[in-house]
Parts: C-alpha cells; sequence; structure tokens
C-alpha cells in the first residue's frame, strides 16, 4: 500500500556562502512513517531539518507538506505552514518566563486563535501523554531536561501538526533521562505521527525505524530499513561511520 | 550654626514657598512621563531598527543613537527652542524639553534595549516561529518579557538619569521644580527652598535607586 507522502523534499540545496552544505537533497517522508537520520557531525543533517520549516532559507529547491510547496507564499502563509511542522530542538527552548501550562498554550492561542479554555484542555490532554500534567505549573528552571523535552514535545503536539522534526531530541540529556523521551516518541510513532528524526539512539532506529537515511558531506548517501542499514550497509562511508558510533 | 540653620533650614520659609514648588514638582512629573513614556516606545523601535537585517533600517538607527548620545542635552535643547525659531519654527518651552530629552534619552533607552534583545538564545525565536508565531508576536511574548527582565536595572538606571535631566529644563524658564525652587530663593533672598527642592528630588529617586541596587544584586545571584 503505497501511502501519500506528508513530507517530500525536493531537489534542496543550501549554502552558506560559498559552502554547499546540502546538495541536491530528495527525500520523501510518508504518512504514518517514522524516517531516522544518521551521519557525521556537520554532514547537515541539522541544516537540512531547518530547511523543511525554513528556519534556515534554503537556496534552491522544492519542500512539500501534505501536497503544499513551502517555499510558495507570502510570510504569513509561512507561518500557518509552520503550524502543520513540529519542531523538537536539542535544546529545548522553552520559554523560561513562563509556566508549563501557558509554553503549550502560547501558540494554540496567538498563532491558531484557540480561545483560552480550549488551549487549555488541549494542553492538558498533551502534557498527560508525555506523562507531564502534575508539572501544568511549574516553571521550566525546576524542571530535569528531561521533563523539559517532554513539555518541548507536548508544545509542538498541541497545534495538531502533520509531521514532527526531531533535531537530537536526547543529546543534551543525562543518560537515565533518555529513555523517557524515546519512550514518548515510541507512543507518538505507534499513534501514527509523520517523524523525522535526526539522532544518535540507534537501538531506537532498529525498533521504531521505518527507515534510515544515512548523510554524509550534504548529500544522502544510503537509504533503507533499520536491518538493511545497520546490518548489511552497501557503501564504504556508512560502513566507516556506523563501525566508528559502535565504537 | 544659627545663621546655617535660617539660611538652609528655614521652615518658615520653606513652608511658604512649599505651594510653590509643588506646582513645580507637578510640572517636573509629567516632564517626566512624557519623557519616559515616549522614550521607552521610541528607544524599543530605534533598537529593533538597529537589530535588523534591512541595511535601509539599521543606517539611520546607527546614526541616530550615535549622535544623539554625543550630543549633549543642554545643546539640543537651548537649540531646539532658541535655534529653531531663527527658521521660524516656534514650539513652547515644555514641547522644546520634550523633544530634546525624548531624542537624548530614547537613544539611551535603545543602547539598553539591544543589549537586552541580543542577550535573549537564538533558539528562543527559532521555538517560537518553529510553532507558526509571527515575527512581532514572538517578540511581544517570547523575546522582549525576557529582554527586558535582563536589563530592567538599566532601564530604571536610565529612567533616574531622565528625572535628573528634567532640571535642566529650567534654563528656558520652565516653572519645573527646580526652577520654582529657584524662584522661591530669588524673592525670599534665602537657600532653604532649595534645600527643599532636593529633598522633594531625593524622595521621588531613592526609591528608584533602591530598588536600581535590588535588581542589579538579584540578576548577579
Ligand atoms: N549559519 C551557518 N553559517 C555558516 N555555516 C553553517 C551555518 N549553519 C551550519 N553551517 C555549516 O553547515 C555544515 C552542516 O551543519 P549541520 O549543523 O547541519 O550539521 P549536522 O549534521 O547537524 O552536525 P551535528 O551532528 O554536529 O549536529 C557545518 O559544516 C556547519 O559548519
Ligand atoms: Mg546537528
Amino acid at each position: 500500500m503505497a501511502k501519500r507522502p506528508m513530507l517530500e523534499i525536493a531537489a534542496l540545496e543550501k549554502r552558506f556562502g560559498d559552502n554547499t552544505i546540502l546538495k541536491q537533497i530528495d527525500l520523501k517522508v510518508a504518512e504514518g512513517e517514522l524516517v531516522f537520520v544518521i551521519g557525521p557531525s556537520g554532514s547537515g543533517k541539522s541544516t537540512m531539518l531547518r530547511c523543511c520549516n525554513r528556519l534556515e532559507q534554503p537556496t534552491s529547491g522544492d519542500i512539500i507538506v501534505d501536497g503544499r510547496n513551502i517555499m510558495a507564499g507570502t510570510s504569513r502563509d509561512l507561518a500557518q505552514m509552520r503550524l502543520q511542522i513540529g519542531m523538537v530542538f536539542q535544546g529545548f527552548h522553552l520559554y523560561p518566563h513562563m509556566n508549563v501550562l501557558k509554553n503549550v498554550t502560547l501558540a494554540q492561542r496567538k498563532a491558531l486563535k484557540r480561545s483560552k479554555a480550549e488551549a487549555d484542555v488541549r494542553a492538558m490532554d498533551m502534557l498527560e501523554r508525555v506523562g507531564l500534567a502534575h508539572k501544568a505549573d511549574a516553571y521550566p528552571s525546576e524542571l530535569s531536561g528531561g521533563q523539559q523535552q517532554r513539555v518541548a514535545i507536548a508544545r509542538a503536539l498541541a497545534l495538531d501538526p502533520k509531521i514532527m522534526l526531531f533535531d537530537e531530541p536526547t543529546s543534551a540529556l543525562d543518560p537515565e533521562l533518555v529513555g523517557s523521551v524515546l519512550k514518548v516518541m515510541k507512543d507518538l510513532k505507534s499513534k501514527g505521527m509523520t517523524m523525522l528524526v535526526v539522532s544518535h539512539e540507534m537501538g531506537f532506529a532498529r525498533e521504531t525505524a521505518d527507515r534510515v537515511v544515512f548523510m554524509d558531506g550534504g548529500v544522502i548517501v544510503e537509504e533503507g530499513t533499520p536491518d538493511e542499514i545497520f546490518g548489511a550497509p552497501k557503501a564504504e562511508r556508512t560502513r566507516a561511520f556506523l563501525s566508528r558510533v559502535a565504537g | 550654626m544659627d545663621i546655617l540653620i535660617d539660611q538652609f533650614f528655614n521652615v518658615a520659609i520653606m513652608q511658604k514657598a512649599f505651594p510653590l514648588l509643588l506646582k513645580g514638582l507637578w510640572m517636573t512629573l509629567q516632564l517626566c512621563v512624557a519623557v519616559i513614556l515616549l522614550g521607552l516606545v521610541g528607544g524599543l523601535f530605534v533598537a529593533l531598527g538597529n537589530l535588523s537585517p534591512r541595511r535601509w533600517l539599521r543606517w539611520p538607527t546607527i546614526v541616530y543613537i550615535d549622535v544623539f548620545r554625543a550630543l549633549p542635552p543642554l545643546v539640543l535643547l537651548i537649540f531646539i527652542y532658541s535655534g529653531l525659531p531663527f527658521a521660524g519654527i516656534n514650539v513652547s518651552p515644555f514641547t522644546a524639553v520634550v523633544i530634546a530629552f525624548l531624542l537624548n534619552n530614547s537613544s539611551y533607552y535603545a543602547e539598553v534595549y539591544r543589549a537586552g534583545l541580543i542577550s535573549v538564545a537564538k533558539g528562543q525565536w527559532e521555538a517560537a516561529a518553529s510553532t507558526g508565531l509571527s515575527r512581532s508576536q514572538s517578540l511581544v511574548y517570547v523575546v522582549l518579557p525576557q529582554a527586558v527582565r535582563n536589563v530592567l536595572p538599566d532601564l530604571l538606571s536610565n529612567t533616574v538619569e531622565v528625572v535628573k535631566l528634567t532640571s535642566l529644563a529650567s534654563v528656558i524658564s520652565l516653572s519645573e521644580l527646580l526652577y520654582s525652587a529657584d524662584m522661591a530663593r530669588s524673592v525670599t533672598y534665602n537657600a532653604s527652598p532649595l534645600v527643599l527642592a532636593a529633598l522633594f528630588y531625593l524622595v521621588l529617586l531613592w526609591p528608584l535607586v533602591r530598588l536600581v541596587s535590588h535588581f542589579q544584586r538579584r540578576l548577579a545571584a
């Protein structure tokens, strides 16, 4: 069964000055699919993800989310389209001057124009889902890194995105807190969320990913199922990278 | 000793001068409110222009901030009040003071805002943008509250400076607090009204400077 693509990256190029960081990237993520991106530092993983909601302006190429090209349109259209693309950052980036509930309701109120009552209900649902409903009144500084990241996930989910982008969501966490975030992501996947994940958690990828993409030097070197990439990588560069991270 | 008390702390004269000084205080407060409020708003826009990626916005604000921080406020004031009439532009003393000190003061506020805005991590803008907030929404709800909190002592210090600055208005005979006190001094041949005015300034500003210290200590902690 061929599912419709929820995200389509087509001929994406990104240059910083004379440096070409991304070269002709093509990638499709189908509805409900979890695509896992690996690659060495500096290979362009974050840049690719950030081009998907135009936090980074692509030099050329197209980003199509559920049939709509986010490269077209005014800045207001862009804000509207970003509502459909949830993003989770390595550094959480919760708003430190607002409590957890306000963190999760702000964009619902101001961008989606939901009523306060509606936004609160939705926020509490999402906080419940990430296991933090009891922290609604807490401030980010009172939470552990793992809890902050789960609030950040709830903040993105509350906007009913069509796809979620994760940029190394567990890299800033103490090892004992990583599991709680991965559990939430696994739960999301099982509920049918479309996800594009940059991470070094290979165990998570093996268990949860539908496809693994290996990037190096601004190109997609190889992609396949987790078994294919981790079990029998074809490209020499993939093999070298995997043996390095396996330690 | 008695002469000293009679000349500087003469209660009878202070009582007589009190109503006049109150009127002066009222004028000083009006000046402060106008200059501070307009300065806080104007300074923010200047700071935003200064941080804009657009060159045509950045350049004029750089010039603005430099020029009006370098020009002595008294020179500005006298130029506007006594110089502009030569070009056929007449402004009231009150307007002249507000314009002169606003130009000076908003450029200082702008520098403070600028420091505050760049102290907020880029990730905050990005998180806000990624959730569909516009640039101005991100500024108002996410970045500005943090920026202001980070530079609150400097914003307050600058506000204290504005209050002090208004005493310069006396040179163009605007009857604010200092001018009124000096009037009273000249009719009573006694310095006590000036001492009373100094007390007024102290009562007005002391809580503010206390607050500055308080915030500085809290931010340092
Ligand atoms: N704003 C920028 N200006 C100039 N160069 C940049 C900028 N952002 C990223 N780069 C460069 O682009 C390249 C790819 O960076 P990117 O952050 O996408 O890599 P990454 O694969 O996410 O690496 P890591 O695993 O370390 O996070 C790097 O060489 C980086 O120096
Ligand atoms: Mg990265």
